[in-house]
């Protein structure tokens, strides 16, 4: 069996003592109209990343901070060894390059008023340079599984992801914990039906009503717009696969935490203050969900699905884990893991687990997963409500 | 394969197809342990990963899965057919 202990992990060690197990080099734009020029820098020094998104102007309270957090997150992930943040003026811009730089890993702010896209993309672009040539020198280095930080979310959910994706996980969570890992999840809405499993795994009545906070929030929320989720959850894709309510959905979801206990709860893209399995409040779309847990520092992601969603991030390696057989014979190229041998009762959960474990310890090592040779460079940011 | 259908709980109301199972078939069915939970003779074609009826049950009645409410059923349904959303309903959201 394979156990925290006996994974052997390697990755770059960072200046606040955290592990990426990749080693970008990222152009972040903080709003949406310095996309070009973010692009532009990209284009021009090998090695680095854009990552442009569709917001940053004109967001104001809880949204606006959610924005911030979610780009300094990303910037301070350990999968990032450097970071040149653009914007259109310098004092957003600066925020963000500020929270990055207490890492303590390179990063540069750039803004655009009283240069022009052109004079940024230089200056930028050399910088980006020098933080390209500092990169790649850095070296792999072992770090024990108390040093990895991840996250799971699930989508294109059925009943098989129940029966064997998300159990999977579980099990393979179980076995982290113990070598003592930090685990996200998250899926607020997607918990729906099995809301009182979460409370009763919550480690102490404290988390159990922060829990019971961020849930009711949420179904307030749909209260007040009127309506409920019965068109979107379950999903079409889901309801094809044979789901046919949220809570036969939210219990094959709440499989992939397995026996493990919730240590706390989050805010969306706050990073966890230490070790165990940490409930983050976040929509259970999945490119906004692992944006977000990038944000939070996860740097690889378990993701069972069934009909075969086939999520990626740019930062984030996501993992894909799938038993249903008609998804892994016709989109092979998308899944890492097949775990159809539960389905067929011809693996346990301990192998699946162990086949997950390996797949880990390979993508940890290097080997990029089927959603980045693919180029899924899902990155999007959670939008709370319209802007000013 | 000797299974068509597997269970999460041994009382479980209903099962997952994890193959097509063809209309007039009998299938045999199995919880997640490998223990037999019985056969089935099928009153409907059951795709891949929709659920079986491994009982009868009443209008209204709660349908249960992994040993839970999962929905409850809008029509009464008879041991061997499809369940799905033409005959449960979430005991959510009802507005």
């Amino acid at each position: 069996m394979i156990t925290a202990q006996n994974l052997k992990l390697t990755g770059y060690k960072r200046p606040d003592g955290r592990y990426g197990i990749r080693n970008h080099v990222i152009i972040l734009p903080v709003d949406d109209i310095s996309n070009a020029a973010a692009e532009g820098v990209a284009a021009l020094i090998k090695g680095t990343m854009a990552l442009p998104h569709a917001y940053g102007r004109l967001q104001f309270g809880e949204d606006l901070e959610l924005t911030f957090r979610t780009l300094a997150g990303i910037g301070r992930n350990a999968n990032i060894a450097a970071a040149v943040v653009i914007g259109i003026e310098p004092k957003w811009t600066e925020r963000i390059v500020k929270e990055i730089k207490k890492t303590g890993k390179p990063v540069a702010g750039f803004s655009i008023e009283r240069h022009g896209d052109l004079r940024t993309i230089e200056m930028a672009s050399r910088k980006a340079m020098e933080f390209v040539q500092y990169a790649t020198e850095l070296r792999r280095e072992p770090f024990p599984v108390k040093k990895l930080c991840m996250s799971t979310k699930c989508g294109e959910s059925d009943t098989t992801t129940g029966l064997a994706s998300c159990p999977t996980v579980g099990r393979s969570f179980e076995r982290l914990l113990k070598g003592g890992a930090t685990l996200i999840f998250g899926e607020t809405s997607e918990l729906t039906g099995g809301e009182d499993i979460i409370e009763s795994r919550c480690v102490s009545p404290k988390v159990k009503e922060e829990f019971r906070c961020v849930f009711d929030d949420y179904t307030n929320l749909i209260k007040s717009q009127g309506v409920d989720l019965l068109g979107s959850q379950p999903t079409e894709g889901n309801i094809r696969g044979g789901l046919t309510t949220i809570e036969e959905k939210a219990m094959g979801n709440i499989q992939k935490i397995g026996r493990c206990k919730v240590n706390s709860v989050l805010a969306p893209a706050v990073e966890p203050k230490g070790p165990g399995l940490h409930f983050m409040d976040s929509s259970s779309a999945a490119a906004e969900m692992v944006t977000l847990c990038g944000a939070a520092g996860s740097v690889v992601h378990f993701f069972p699905t069934g009909q075969g969603n086939v999520i990626g991030n740019p930062m984030v390696p996501v993992i894909k884990l799938s038993g249903n057989p008609l998804t892994v014979e016709t989109m092979s190229e998308h899944i890492d893991v097949d775990v159809t041998g539960i389905l067929r009762m011809e693996m346990n959960l301990d192998q699946a687990a162990d086949e997950a474990l390996k797949v880990l310890e390979r993508t940890v090592n290097g080997r990029l997963t089927a959603a980045e040779a693919l180029r899924h460079d899902e990155f999007v940011l959670t939008k709370l409500y319209r802007s000013a | 394969m000797k299974h068509g259908i597997l269970l999460h709980e041994p009382q479980d109301d209903v099962g997952v197809a994890v193959v097509d199972l063809k209309k007039g078939a009998t299938v045999g069915a199995l919880t997640l342990e490998g223990k037999a939970a019985g056969k089935v003779k099928l009153l409907n074609h059951v795709p891949l990963g929709h659920k079986v009826a491994m009982r009868e049950l009443a209008k209204d009645k709660q349908v249960i899965k992994y040993g839970r409410p999962a929905g409850k059923a809008i029509a009464p349904i008879a041991r061997g057919a499809h369940v799905h959303t033409h005959n449960v309903k979430t005991l959510r959201w009802s507005l």
